[in-house]
């Protein structure tokens, strides 16, 4: 009997450390990537000294980082100050939990996996408010307060994007929402809800054009200004994980997560977490090349798009959709 | 079923003790943060329950929404808590006189006879496993059985929506604003207006 529990305890924790830790190093690799692509479009080198091609420039950046002394501002709120990006870092691994990379390969498949998601995702703003705040002083907390308004709007349109996507699929499980692209991925019938979430990802996790969190240009560099080390690496980390796992989000619900483009013959020989991987990669390239493209929103326009545009809009697809589905009497059971 | 009651025992303590920080912390935003662990908790209590559609529910609406506003609000605003804390000794009775009726009512609850009322239909308090997932048993009776109190429920917070709207706007004067349609249309015919300037005299 106590065998079990310790044998079930091994193999979760084994499940967690099996998903944890390649997306720790997919971090490293995707900060190497952001670097050379925008090296490439600005027609620059980039990293190439760490080892070949610069490859190993993210590991020796983060052990610098790690060894530098960790500045704690005296007049900060101490306990906040130091939970603040451990909350953050721990919330961007949390969704990981329910993610289906092949058909199986997920932690916990539960029934409420997309709704699942968006709460660690909506609770990602607290690791930025708590820093902001602790931190007691001015840009952090400028920060702060731009961010918990910003993450808050675009969550709105992004609850809409998931609803209308489960008017079409009948289930909030993940491994069924997948499943049922197997005709033909979300992204062609629902087009515009896909280019919505995705400029709502880039809201949600601060990425350029919408980084007005950590703008350097007004803010030196917004809600972790006051941070250092360790603390300022876990803020880091947390961020392009969060990316990752909204890209991942963005293909489970529109690019057909696991499933092949066409199911013919040498396509669904392919392994599914391959397929998964090769289009979690193209939505990164996105951010990537957004951030390389666009210049920063201003903070009226930013909220003039997630109220005035993507809400209304958003809203009338939800109606649109289902009248489509009730209509045609395609609702899924 | 050892895990289970761990898991339970570690989140309702949490959740009570956390609720007890929200009181008794000298720090407001201090106690919003643990208003937000109490929250968490409760949720974790409701997946034990196998609510987990409710819980979810708990985690997005008031984690993710209402506590960032209450934590937006007290982080501006500048409380003078000494001040805050002198009404103590005359709210007491008050406080205390909610505090033990609510008691009170717990108490009724847990001395009831059980084998002769509603709990009789109550399933026990563990995961319930069910063919139909409990998201769909919500939708098949929220919007058949109470249909005309989820449409009031709307009709009742559009009310509150348009009276919060109403009480804060306010047509200030001089705001420039930006008019993106009119931005867009400008062309050289209409931006650019050309002179004759005289030698000498300007415009």
């Amino acid at each position: 009997m106590t065998y079990d529990i310790l044998i079930t305890g091994l193999i979760i924790i084994a499940q967690i450390l099996a998903v944890v830790v390649p997306v720790l190093i997919s971090v490293a690799f995707l900060v190497y990537a952001e670097r050379k692509v925008l090296a490439l479009i600005q027609l620059r080198r980039g990293p190439n000294i760490v080892g070949p091609f610069g490859i190993l420039q993210s590991f020796a950046d983060a052990l610098k980082l790690i060894t530098k002394e960790n500045i704690i501002p005296s007049g900060s709120n101490k306990i906040v100050f130091i939970l603040a990006p451990i909350i953050t870092m721990v919330l961007s691994l949390a969704g990981w939990a329910v993610i289906p990379f092949a058909p199986g390969w997920v932690v916990s498949d539960i029934n409420v996996g997309i709704m699942y998601l968006f709460a660690v995702s909506s609770l990602g703003v607290y690791g930025i408010i708590m820093a902001g705040w602790a931190s007691n002083s001015q840009y952090p907390f400028l920060g702060a307060l731009r961010s918990a308004a910003q993450m808050v709007s675009y969550e709105v349109s992004i609850g809409f994007v998931i609803i209308t996507v489960l008017l079409c699929v009948g289930s909030l499980n993940l491994s069924k929402i997948v499943l049922a692209q197997q005709t033909v991925w979300f992204a062609i019938p629902l087009l515009p809800m896909f280019i919505i979430f995705f400029i709502s990802a880039l809201a949600e996790t601060n990425r350029l054009p919408f980084d007005l969190p950590e703008d350097e240009s007004t803010l030196v560099a917004g809600f972790f200004t006051e941070y250092s080390s360790a603390s300022f690496v876990l803020f880091f980390l947390g961020e392009y994980a969060s990316m990752i796992l909204m890209s991942s989000m963005t293909v489970i619900l529109f690019l057909g997560g696991w499933l092949p483009p066409f199911d013919v013959y040498p396509l669904n020989v392919v392994p599914g977490v391959i397929w998964f991987t090769v289009k979690v990669i193209f939505i990164l390239f996105l951010f990537i090349w957004v951030r390389g493209t666009f210049p920063r929103y201003r903070y009226d326009q930013l909220m003039r798009l997630g109220w005035k545009v993507f809400l209304p809009f958003s809203l009338f697809w939800v109606v649109a959709t289902s009248g489509f589905l009730v209509y045609f009497d395609m609702l899924p059971n | 079923m050892v895990l289970y009651s761990l898991t339970f025992y570690l989140f309702s303590s949490v959740a009570v003790l956390s609720a007890l920080m929200v009181i008794s912390a000298k720090n407001p935003v201090h106690s919003v943060l643990f208003l937000i662990l109490s929250f968490v908790n409760a949720s974790g209590l409701f997946v034990l329950l196998g609510a987990e559609f409710l819980a979810m529910i708990l985690v997005v609406v008031y984690v993710g929404a209402v506590a960032v506003l209450f934590l937006f609000v007290v982080m501006m605003l500048d409380i003078n808590f000494v001040k805050l804390r002198e009404g103590f000794l005359q709210y007491l009775p008050f406080g205390a006189l909610l505090g033990i009726v609510l008691v009170i009512e717990l108490g009724i609850l847990f001395l009831t006879d059980r084998s002769s009322n509603i709990y009789n239909n109550q399933t026990p308090l563990q995961p319930i496993v069910n063919e139909v997932e409990n998201t769909k048993m919500i939708g098949q009776i929220l919007y058949t059985e109470y249909f005309y109190l989820f449409q009031i429920c709307g009709i009742i917070l559009l009310v509150a929506m348009i009276g919060s709207i109403t009480l804060t706007l306010r047509d200030k004067g001089g705001v420039k604003r930006q008019n993106i349609d009119s931005q867009n249309t400008v062309d050289a015919s209409t931006a650019i207006e050309k002179k004759k300037v005289k030698i000498g005299e300007g415009i």
